[in-house]
């Protein structure tokens, strides 16, 4: 036996509010919305504006998902994601405008089936056109930030040009398909059916995401990849074409956000992906790099700053975000919730 | 089957402008422990990784059970039979123990036998095994990082310096656990600064020293000349 005293370690209970540590983020967003209210005063108009904040958070999540989780899982900078947002925007409203008998009928199946097959042509198209950013010119540029910053703005320029070259260089204005143009009133407010369906696509997508990474083998290895990527391999499984993969569902994600905020806009642009950017990078930012749950409060909470400060205090809703981006990395200056590096 | 599984010759590798590994020529037998020795910063560890494909051997040659797998992608070598436990241990911290093990066993599931015999050797992770492998505690990272290695048969294992920072109580228990996988018949190839755990464990020994395999023989012969660990190693084993 031996002489030393028995091991017994002491444990002290941690503190309430060091348990509650993890869930912070995930309180931001019901306090926001809360603050909002206070701030707003009025029940409809914090209402209205609510779930238009809610509508574009959730869109803004759906095109900075990918790109979080690419960086994440390669370290890849990529500042042409926003190609695979206005491609997605032409080629969904070109197909939802070329069925305009089913998009201008009076029927909710017929418009759904309209805006569904428009979603499907424009992943589908995104898609494919994320295999071959990848390959063309992505993989060159592996494990070289600055490359992969000038490459990929560079690629942005090409994609934007070739969608001028195709559909013109003037913006397209068009109308909603015929059941999602209007609003339904709540509580005295008006609440866009349009905002009421964006907001449902990208809960799902959300849910969706999370079941894949939580549930399924590729999730395990996807989530392991962006912790240790070099652990992963020496367990046998291929990066390389986990990255592939990953890639062409963000970019198709990118363009399912595309035609959403096409439709919300009801015009489309060469430069509107590029212009989203700004927030999306804000969100993953914020959210912490790599991290899809980061990403989705990052972009609801941006949602609602920039729709609250508007109504607000106008001529600061150009700063809101950065000044959130501010305090939140003042806050967490990895992002609220990064994902641990090991490498 | 050739009695030895991995041959390493004059292999050489870099780690930014620095040239660590100058010619390393190694064989690891089958079915025995060998023990791969030395001052910190001769290159054990950077050893292991250009073994499993992270560093890229530069020049020589590295065969394993019979075939050349020099220009193979790591996940091809560790897929041909090598597991490996890097010094950092490499845990999921975001994943459970339980995502952790099944993530290891990349043929498909964790067999419900392995997992018994997993937890009989690591009490800890049947625990914790539905924890947040972040949560443990650095023994237990570590007992993990081994037992991931166990996960499927390996017909070699690569483990870098399992009883680092650890208290002796666990180290014991390291050890009961890599014997028993040398009961088993296991390859494995160790690197190890505790004398005293590379004693207890290895058939075999190679000291390294700036670069290259100094010395290589039987661990009982470096472990009974403490003339020759000292000239090797710089090791004083008084009282001892």
């Amino acid at each position: 036996m031996s002489d030393a005293p028995d091991h017994r370690p002491t444990m002290a209970a941690v503190s309430f509010g060091a348990r509650l540590d993890w869930a912070a983020p995930w309180l931001m967003v019901p306090a926001l919305i809360l603050l909002g209210f206070f701030a707003i005063g009025s029940m409809s108009s914090w209402l209205t504006l609510t779930v238009s904040a809610l509508a574009m958070g959730m869109m803004i999540f759906v095109m900075a998902s990918g790109l979080t989780l690419v960086f994440g899982l390669m370290d890849v900078i990529n500042f042409g994601h926003g190609a695979f947002v206005s491609v997605g925007a032409f080629v969904g409203v070109s197909t939802v405008l070329a069925l305009g008998h089913w998009a201008g009928a009076p029927s909710l199946v017929l418009n759904l089936l309209a805006v569904g097959l428009g979603v499907l042509a424009a992943m589908l198209v995104t898609g494919v056109l994320g295999w071959i950013f990848e390959r063309v010119i992505i993989r060159p540029v592996y494990g070289a930030h600055l490359k992969q910053i000038l490459i990929t703005m560079g690629g942005l320029i090409v994609v934007e040009q070739v969608i001028v070259m195709i559909w013109g260089p003037d913006e397209i204005f068009f109308a909603r398909p015929e059941t999602l143009k209007g609003a339904i009133t709540f509580a005295g407010a008006a609440l866009e059916k349009y905002r009421l369906l964006a907001v449902a696509v990208g809960l799902a997508v959300f849910v969706a995401m999370r079941l894949v990474l939580r549930r399924t083998r590729i999730g395990l290895i996807v989530r392991a990849g962006v912790e240790n990527g070099e652990m992963v391999e020496a367990l046998g499984y291929r990066l390389g074409m986990v990255f592939v993969g990953v890639f062409i569902a963000g970019s198709a994600l990118a363009g399912l956000g595309g035609v959403m905020w096409g439709f919300y806009q009801e015009v489309i642009t060469a430069g509107m992906g590029e212009d989203m950017m700004v927030l999306v990078f804000i969100v993953v930012i914020i959210g912490g790099l790599g991290s899809v749950e980061g990403a989705f409060i990052g972009a609801l909470m941006v949602g609602l700053m920039q729709n609250y400060i508007a109504f607000l205090e106008p001529k600061a809703a150009l700063i809101s975000n950065i000044a959130l981006m501010t305090a939140i990395l003042m806050w967490r200056p990895q992002g609220m919730m990064p994902v641990v590096k090991a490498k | 089957m050739s009695d030895t599984i991995l041959t390493l010759t004059g292999v050489q590798a870099d780690i930014a402008q620095y040239h660590i590994l100058q010619g390393v020529d190694l064989a690891v037998p089958r079915g025995a422990v060998t023990m791969l020795l030395g001052r910190n910063g001769v290159g054990k560890t950077t050893t292991l990784r250009t073994i499993m494909g992270h560093l890229v051997a530069r020049q020589g040659v590295i065969g394993f059970d019979g075939m050349d797998i020099t220009a193979r992608a790591t996940s091809a070598r560790a897929r041909l039979g090598i597991g490996y436990v890097p010094e950092n241990m490499g845990i999921f911290s975001d994943l459970t123990v339980e995502e952790n093990m099944v993530l290891a066993a990349v043929s498909g599931r964790l067999l419900a036998e392995r997992r018994d015999r997993i937890f009989a050797a690591f009490p800890p992770l049947r625990t914790f095994w539905t924890s947040d492998a972040g949560t443990l505690s650095g023994g237990q990272k570590q007992m993990l990082s081994i037992a991931r290695a166990m996960a499927e048969d390996r017909k070699l294992y690569l483990i870098d310096e399992p009883t680092k920072g650890l208290a002796p109580a666990i180290i014991s228990t390291m050890v009961a656990a890599l014997r028993e996988l040398k009961d088993g018949g296991a390859s494995i190839l160790l690197v190890e600064q505790n004398f005293a755990v590379a004693r207890a464990l290895g058939d075999h020994a190679a000291v390294m020293d700036d670069g290259r395999i100094v010395w290589s023989g039987e661990m009982s012969e470096l472990a009974d000349d403490a003339g020759l660990q000292e000239r090797l190693m710089g090791l004083s084993m008084e009282g001892k």
